[in-house]
């Protein structure tokens, strides 16, 4: 069997939060004891609502924020041990906001061309022609090499976002919702051609989003978090098909149809949010369950697995 | 609205231009000597009072010194009193401002420390001990100032590389495998400047004042050199009967000073829109 690209193990991250001078600083629970593998080629989807911890999680596999507990391995190397260009060859983001994450003072090329000049090394023609033949391969002309990022629309500052994580040929891509912060019209856009680069240079996706359709589009292995926990993680395809745990069947009810006479899904979840500084005791997810008996907020579910699929509930079994 | 602002701007702009001019050419605009004392010609008025006389625009002092002269030799002074210690206070209060914004934890509390410490010290005082102390030359007013107005820069400095540390193209290069000092340089630096020059101008009409005050308690600039702040202190005792010896420097040190947090002002609508980028 081949080492994963990327391994987590048992990986948590809590923060401390001060509320005022004097008052006791609350833990925060981030992230909790989540243990996943991506392999090569493959797309993993993350999946949950705001607040779960998935960009926590791609924080610490980015090397951006260091866990509290457990650690990481990407392609069978421990990612603290990694220096930082070995690391940039290794794996990349593509960030939320393509407004904040290009610099606003620095032209397309010199944004793009930053990994390449970060590893040394390189000429500047080599450079530039490197620059020139991935923007292309984005889909962006090259005579926009020279514009600064305000000159450009959001679905282009994310393409250029996108060349600059792929110039290294790195092997993973963390993309942490990519697609939300674009129009509509453009979501699809960025979606198919992340998906083609993805076959043309056989990448990895680390794929972060809380929406499920576009998860469902990509990704060919799911895992559903909440409140810092992998809760249900199975193939794409069984997890739409076939959902265990009681979250998963509510996210996958709460996805909008268009047809406006159905009104908005019911999904049986309420209206209280989930508190990573206060988490439940016993299954974490009872507060919300509908079909939680006595038990769920005594006992915390254990985690059963039966490869490929996972899942954490006292009233499931893994698919 | 847009427009007085606009204007504002380059009215300021052309104030500091103007004296900047002025100070760098100094020994061109005027024919006589800022030092050159004439007691037989002394308390001139200026050209277009009675009794003015036309090698004298500005008229003479109560030493017989050309009065254009010197208060275009006292345009030197004061720009160059402004500009280094801006330059130095700014180098000082930008490197603890990005340190602790950058860094964050203990080094952010000791630098928050020693900013709140800062805060604390009166300025006049103390500028007016140690120039008492060490004795009044140009290099120490420069000096003493520099070291004292630096907190506006450390503050403002340390607020925005925070809010610029956790943007997502400061989490990319760092994923690009750049350096630490890249990052803080290349990222950082070029994006905080905007609310940096801003305070740049308030602190240089600060430090201007402040040598114009310190020059006329006589702490400042040693005479005989043509500052500002020295010609309304050595004209006071004739302003009753010849008020131009004040009027004169006064108004130049207001104009100055007026135009430069117009230039300020200006500057901050102007970066605030994005024009410039």
């Amino acid at each position: 069997m081949t080492t994963p690209l990327i391994e987590v193990r048992d990986v948590g991250r809590q923060f401390r939060v001060r509320a005022g001078l004097l008052a006791q600083p609350k833990r925060v629970v981030a992230v909790d004891g989540v243990s996943l593998q991506l392999k090569a080629g493959e797309v993993l989807g993350v999946v949950g609502e705001s607040g779960c911890g998935k960009s926590t999680l791609a924080k610490i596999i980015l090397g951006l924020l260091e866990p509290t507990a457990g650690e990481v391995l990407i392609d069978g190397k421990h990612l603290a041990s990694l220096d930082r260009k070995e690391r940039a060859r290794l794996i990349q983001p593509v960030f939320q906001d393509p407004f904040s994450s290009l610099n606003p003072r620095r032209r397309v090329r010199d944004v793009i061309s930053l990994p390449l000049v970060a590893q040394g090394g390189m000429s500047s023609p080599e450079v530039n022609r490197r620059v020139d033949e991935m923007l292309e391969r984005v889909g962006l002309d090259p005579s926009m090499a020279d514009r600064l990022p305000a000159h450009l629309s959001g679905g282009q500052r994310q393409r250029v976002a996108i060349a600059r994580a792929l110039v290294l040929r790195p092997r993973i891509v963390v993309c942490d919702e990519p697609t939300s912060a674009l129009d509509v019209s453009v979501q699809a856009q960025i979606l198919n051609l992340l998906a083609e680069l993805r076959r043309e240079l056989g990448l990895a996706y680390l794929f972060i989003s809380h929406n499920l359709a576009v998860v469902e589009h990509v990704a060919s292995e799911v895992a559903v978090m909440y409140l810092g926990r992998i809760v249900e993680q199975n193939q794409a395809a069984s997890l739409f098909r076939d959902p265990r745990h009681p979250y998963t069947k509510a996210l996958l009810a709460s996805v909008l149809t268009p047809e406006p006479d159905l009104g908005l899904p019911e999904t049986g979840l309420g209206d209280a949010m989930p508190d990573p500084a206060n988490v439940p005791p016993g299954c974490r997810f009872h507060p919300r369950c509908p079909v939680a008996i006595e038990r769920c907020s005594r006992d915390v579910p254990a985690t059963q697995r039966k490869e490929p699929s996972l899942v954490e509930c006292h009233l499931a079994v893994p698919a | 609205m847009r427009g007085w602002r606009s204007a504002g701007l380059w009215v300021g702009a052309f104030i500091v231009g103007f004296t900047l001019l002025v100070a760098i050419f100094a020994p061109m605009l005027s024919a006589h000597d800022p030092f050159a004392q004439e007691l037989s010609r002394r308390l001139i008025p200026p050209i277009w009072m009675e009794g003015g006389k036309p090698e004298h625009w500005l008229g003479t002092d109560q030493l017989g010194r050309d009065y254009l002269a010197r208060l275009v030799y006292g345009a030197r002074i004061s720009m160059l009193i402004g500009i280094m210690t801006v330059v130095t206070s700014g180098l000082i209060g930008i490197s603890l401002g990005v340190a602790g914004g950058f860094f964050g934890g203990r080094i952010d509390d000791v630098i928050l420390f020693i900013i709140t410490a800062r805060l604390s010290i009166p300025l006049i005082l103390v500028a007016l001990a140690v120039v008492s102390l060490v004795g009044s030359s140009l290099t120490v007013v420069v000096a003493t100032l520099g070291l004292l107005l630096w907190e506006r820069f450390a503050v403002v400095a340390r607020v925005a590389t925070m809010q610029v540390r956790n943007l997502d193209y400061v989490a990319a290069a760092w994923s690009a495998g750049c350096s630490q000092p890249y990052i803080v340089m290349r990222e950082i630096l070029p994006n905080i400047l905007s609310p940096l020059a801003v305070v740049a101008t308030l602190e240089m009409a600060l430090a201007i004042l402040l040598e114009a005050a310190l020059s006329f308690l006589g702490l400042g600039v040693p005479p005989p050199l043509p500052s500002w702040g020295l010609m309304i202190a050595e004209g006071k005792d004739y302003m009753f009967f010849s008020a131009w010896v004040i009027m004169v420097p006064g108004l130049s040190l207001f104009a100055l000073v007026f135009g430069i947090n117009l230039l300020g002002d200006g500057l901050r609508d102007l970066l605030k829109t994005g024009r410039v980028a």
